[in-house]
């Protein structure tokens, strides 16, 4: 292709969205809808993922332990434990460190307000435990198993329960939004195709007589495709700019105004995520118009 | 140059329009085609711009055989033909100048050719002063000249005119075929498929005659034979 035709469909590509701008702006308006659910899923969905990875890492396994066990008992355990295959580390948590991390883990500036009459009566009485970490958290479902069957034991916390209802409600998440963006491309794809077919009916005397002359069927089609291409790519950069002002004012404001998870919420870096949304929605605006324009092209226009 | 061997052209619809045309047009000619609505004289024409296609025989334009002419070859085949119509078919939206420049954009002429080409073909047909006008502020046979303008645009060996005059009052319409004369001498093969029987017979070039799909007579000076 030259380059004089190259220019001759993109000014005529970008002419044709003006004239009919209402149906362009509606097909950008449903492609930026669609990519901004997708890219709204897509944040979640990463984010989600690595705050289960980081609770698998961070939390693993707690035992806790019968009434009657003593410290000793429980420190002889740790030993035991400790030299297991998939154990990182065991560290034995006192009922006094407990309460201690818990006033601090909630109240960090120090002002442990009413909790601060609770010392001498401790809550927490009868919570030490020891805390595990996995360096295999595959491996986790085995270790519990293996607590569980230790007659000290009287109960484990494993953030198993977490991760799976995280892992379940992202899975979820993710089919819901599968659907609604299937869907949404559906109409944009059906929108465009619209457009086009309004530029094509309107210039029908001008296609036509574009044959007579001898025009090859990219020159006849080219500026049609041109238009549902700009309208597929506008639509997808709009919602990815968007997110990208957003996602980090979000950030701080769940981090501000829900501190208490701040130990628990590990956002995924504004960069991480961008770096496959920003090509994933031009593919997808880009894909969308090309196939909206060039399906209604081949019905249409032919030599 | 153009030659039809024993083409037949029946419609999906039943109607047979060509009952075996066999004829040949040789490079330079000027013929008219004449013939009653319904004798197969648009048939024909769609035929050579191979817009249709012969249910039998063979066609020829410009030594190719149509019929074996690959889809994605049909462009650079039509360059070899420019088409007049009787409704003009001029872009109403822009001017005489972009009308004519357009037939050359469309096969990828430079801008630096069109500039050159435009004013001169608008003074072949004698509109130089035109150049600016919409379609709309012509006459017919004003919007006719430029609609030839723009079938010579890119120099096609055929010229191909279907009912050129049809909307022109007699003054034009013979105005317009001095012009095709004059470009017929310029070697263009000339077709003009027409109902102006007062023109056919003034001119004095072939005469190729159509009636229910055959053709009735073909004769080298020939006047208007067909009797309606």
């Amino acid at each position: 292709m030259r380059i004089s035709t190259f220019f001759y469909c993109l000014k005529q590509g970008l002419k044709n969205i003006y004239r009919n701008r209402t149906f362009s702006l509606a097909s950008i308006g449903t492609i930026t809808a669609c990519l901004f659910l997708f890219g709204v899923f897509y944040c979640i969905a990463i984010n989600f993922q690595d705050i289960v990875k980081s609770i698998e890492t961070n939390i693993g396994v707690t035992a806790f332990f019968q009434e009657e066990v003593t410290e000793e008992e429980i420190l002889e355990l740790k030993e035991v434990i400790a030299l297991r295959e998939e154990v990182e580390s065991v560290t034995y948590i006192s009922a006094e460190e407990a309460w201690q991390e818990f006033k601090e883990g909630y109240f960090k500036d120090g002002d442990e307000g009413i909790l601060s009459g609770l010392d001498e009566d401790n809550p927490l009485e009868g919570a030490e435990n020891l805390s595990i970490k996995l360096n295999d958290s595959s491996k986790q479902s085995e270790l519990v198993e293996y607590l569980n069957s230790l007659e000290e034991v009287r109960e484990v916390n494993a953030s198993d329960a977490i991760a799976d209802s995280f892992t379940n409600f992202s899975r979820l998440l993710s089919y819901i939004s599968l659907g609604i963006i299937i869907i949404l491309v559906a109409v944009a794809i059906f929108l465009i195709s619209n457009t086009v077919m309004i530029g094509i009916t309107v210039r029908k005397e001008e296609i036509a007589i574009m044959k007579y002359i001898g025009a090859t069927d990219i020159f006849v089609r080219g500026p049609f495709l041109v238009e549902g291409i700009i309208i597929g790519l506008v639509g997808s950069a709009i919602p990815v700019l968007i997110l990208r002002f957003l996602y980090n004012r979000v950030v701080e404001f769940v981090l501000t105004e829900f501190s208490i998870l701040n130990n628990l919420l590990t956002f995924t870096d504004v960069n991480v995520i961008f770096r496959i949304l920003i090509p994933v929605s031009l593919g997808i605006g880009l894909g969308i118009g090309f196939i909206g324009s060039y399906g209604t092209l081949r019905k249409h226009v032919r030599v | 140059m153009i030659a039809l061997d024993n083409v037949y052209k029946t419609y999906s619809t039943g109607v047979s329009a060509l009952n075996g045309i066999s004829l040949k047009i040789v490079k330079g000619e000027f013929v008219f085609v004449v013939g009653s609505s319904g004798s197969g004289k648009t048939t024909l024409f769609k035929l050579l711009l191979k817009e249709l296609e012969p249910t039998s025989g063979a066609i020829y334009m410009n030594n190719k055989n149509l019929s074996r002419l690959r889809r994605r070859k049909i462009p650079r085949m039509r360059r070899g033909i420019g088409v007049v119509f009787q409704d003009f078919r001029l872009l109403k939206d822009r001017t005489v100048y972009e009308n004519i420049a357009f037939a050359q954009r469309v096969v990828g002429k430079s801008s630096k050719t069109i500039k050159e080409t435009v004013p001169q073909l608008l003074a072949l047909v004698g509109l130089a002063d035109k150049a600016s006008s919409y379609p709309k502020e012509l006459s017919g046979g004003e919007q006719q000249r430029v609609a030839l303008a723009r079938a010579l645009a890119n120099n096609p060996p055929v010229l191909l005119a279907d009912e050129p005059t049809g909307n022109l009052d007699p003054k034009n319409a013979w105005e317009l075929m001095k012009l095709l004369e004059e470009i017929n001498l310029r070697g263009t093969t000339v077709v003009v498929v027409t109902h102006n029987k007062e023109i056919v017979e003034k001119m004095q070039k072939r005469v190729v005659s159509m009636s229910n799909g055959v053709i009735v007579s073909d004769e080298s000076k020939g006047g208007y034979t067909y009797e309606n």
